[in-house]
């Protein structure tokens, strides 16, 4: 419980100094002494908007988003026993990205902006649902092929759809889009995915016992009384909330899910239960840290959110890979 | 003391019956050794026992009450069951191992009591792992992790316990250890135990009850020393044997 504790306060202090700096970085620098005065009524108004309408809204919907990421990569690698699981597992988040890129093809997003997360959101359902009674039984093999099945409905969907754009400008919007990205997002972001992403996490951090149990198998689970079935429905509305929320407001951010579990993982003694708390902070910290470099990183074009996680979280999980091939044949 | 009733159980998997109009009847201070042929029905038969699948038809009684009609936790605080060849997925340290156990009790958040550190301790001490209580479980050979999930299995004090092969992969002085034990919770503590063995000596001198299964049938019901002989042995597996001496000397051989 000490280590627990202890890993907590470091990521806790971490997450703490990551969020004054997303509230400082970005094309306007801003001083400490302008993130304190912001509040008073006679700050200077730029500055005060440029906090708390651009980086606040930001940062709070980057933290919740990567401890989305991170609380469902380590729910579902636990739920599955396998260290290769991440959130996009069940199919949920190709379903919010199907969702959004239909909102921006069918020009609606054009319309009324908050459209692409909006029907991102009925994406996550209807992919969750999909997968829920495509995968009915009570193991946890044939949810997770479910999920890949209504994954791939969903990418071909994706993929239809940057197909049959009506111009270019369509497919760049989507492809863009799909990069994943926390630029430009408002307080109508947080207040529309806030309550999903809150409630989602929620869902997903009372599953500790019965992945604990499913550490000795399924047949030992529920000789402990676990109810498997409820257990599978339980992760999965939790991934659809959290996720799919998640994945509605920033679009497709790779490798967040699957490395944090990971990084925590031998630090907390390997423990489901154990690994979610932490794994969440994590979730979080790597988040903002990514989203800090593409506001940092001199590049002309802005480098987008995905882009950056994939390209940093893939050499460090072949490090991970190697390590792990080292430890356990 | 439990009792444990099955009637009329009838259990079909993919067209083939495993399981044929079973009916026995247990209670707590037995210590039952399940014994047959492979594909006799053993595992089968121990999980409708445990409650953990729905025979096709018949019920299971534990104390009057049919095992459907419990709620799974609770079910999981009476009685407890170790799979064939139980394994961990994570390399959890083995006294977290054993802790789950505990998991039917434990709230849903917070961490043991001083009750719950207790029954660990001497789950541990009782299965010989106070040396291994630090290392992870996927690097235990296979007889200490038997002992493990032996030990996951004892740390709650079941009123029940249902094993399949619990001596598999053991050593002669652990296989000793394990029947004994098993012996003394049924005796002294007054549990059922309920154990698919296939060691027959074993089974013949600990087990106070002997349950013989062929395709599905209960050949033989009854007290080791009046059940076990070279007839029950020839019926069972098809080959000659011979049951010689008595108490704790008895001993069953292939002719």
């Amino acid at each position: 419980m000490i280590r627990v504790a202890r890993l907590g306060l470091w990521l806790g202090l971490v997450l703490a100094l990551l969020s004054v700096l997303s509230l400082l970085v970005g094309r306007v620098w801003m001083s400490p002494g302008q993130l304190l005065g912001a509040w008073r009524l006679d700050a200077d108004p730029l500055a005060a908007l440029i906090l708390i309408e651009l980086r606040l809204p930001r940062t709070v919907l980057a933290l919740l988003v990567g401890a989305a990421l991170g609380l469902s990569g380590a729910v579902l690698q636990g739920l599955t026993r396998n260290p290769l699981a991440e959130p996009g597992l069940l199919g949920v988040s190709s379903g919010a990205a199907l969702g959004a890129v239909i909102a921006i093809h069918s020009g609606l997003a054009l319309v009324f902006p908050l459209a692409t997360p909006l029907l991102g959101l009925a994406g996550a359902f209807v992919a969750a649902l999909l997968t829920l009674s495509l995968g009915r039984g009570e193991g946890v093999l044939v949810l997770v092929l479910a999920g890949s099945a209504v994954s791939g409905v969903m990418l071909a969907g994706t993929a239809l759809a940057l197909n049959m754009a009506a111009n270019p400008y369509a497919a760049y919007e989507i492809s863009m889009w799909l990069m994943g990205s926390l630029a430009d997002k408002s307080w109508d972001h947080v207040l529309l995915a806030g309550p999903f992403l809150l409630a989602g996490l929620a869902v997903l951090a009372v599953s500790g016992r019965g992945l604990d149990a499913l550490s000795l198998g399924e047949t030992q689970a529920r000789s402990l009384g676990v109810d498997l079935s409820r257990l599978r429905l339980q992760v999965l509305a939790g991934t659809a909330l959290a996720v799919g929320a998640a994945t509605a407001v920033a679009g497709a951010v790779g490798f967040i899910g699957l490395l944090a579990p990971h990084l925590v993982r031998p630090l907390v003694g390997h423990q489901p239960r154990r690994v979610l708390w932490p794994a969440t902070l994590a979730g979080a910290a790597l988040l903002l840290a990514a989203d800090l470099g593409t506001r940092l990183l001199p590049f002309t074009q802005e480098l987008k959110l995905g882009v950056l996680t994939v390209l940093v979280g893939t050499p460090f999980f072949v490090m991970l890979v190697l390590r792990l091939r080292k430890v356990a044949p | 003391m439990m009792q444990l009733q099955a009637s009329g159980v009838c259990v079909t998997l993919d067209r083939r019956d495993v399981l044929k109009d079973i009916t026995v009847s247990a209670q707590g201070g037995e210590f039952i050794a399940v014994i047959g042929p492979n594909g006799a029905g053993k595992s089968t038969l121990l999980s409708v026992l445990a409650g953990l699948r729905k025979p096709d038809r018949g019920q299971v009684l534990l104390q009057d009450k049919p095992l459907s009609a419990y709620a799974p936790r609770e079910l999981a605080r009476h009685r407890a069951f170790l799979p064939q060849n139980p394994r961990c997925d994570w390399p959890l340290p083995v006294e977290r191992l054993v802790a789950l156990g505990l998991t039917p009790t434990l709230p849903a958040f917070g961490g043991f009591s001083a009750d719950d550190a207790a029954r660990i301790e001497t789950a541990l001490t009782a299965c010989d792992l106070l040396a291994h209580r630090q290392q992870a479980a996927t690097t235990l050979s296979g007889g200490e992790l038997a002992r493990a999930m032996l030990a996951r299995a004892l740390v709650a004090d079941p009123q029940v316990l249902v094993v399949d092969e619990p001596l598999a992969g053991l050593d002669p002085r652990h296989a000793l250890d394990t029947m004994r034990r098993l012996r003394r919770l049924a005796e002294q503590d007054g549990r059922l135990v309920i154990a698919a063995v296939h060691d027959l000596t074993l089974a013949l001198r600990h087990a106070t009850r002997i349950w013989a299964l062929r395709d599905g049938c209960l050949l033989a019901d009854g007290a080791p020393a009046a059940t076990l002989d070279g007839a029950l042995v020839a019926a069972l597996f098809d080959v000659a044997g011979c049951v010689s001496g008595t108490g704790d000397s008895a001993f069953v051989d292939w002719v």
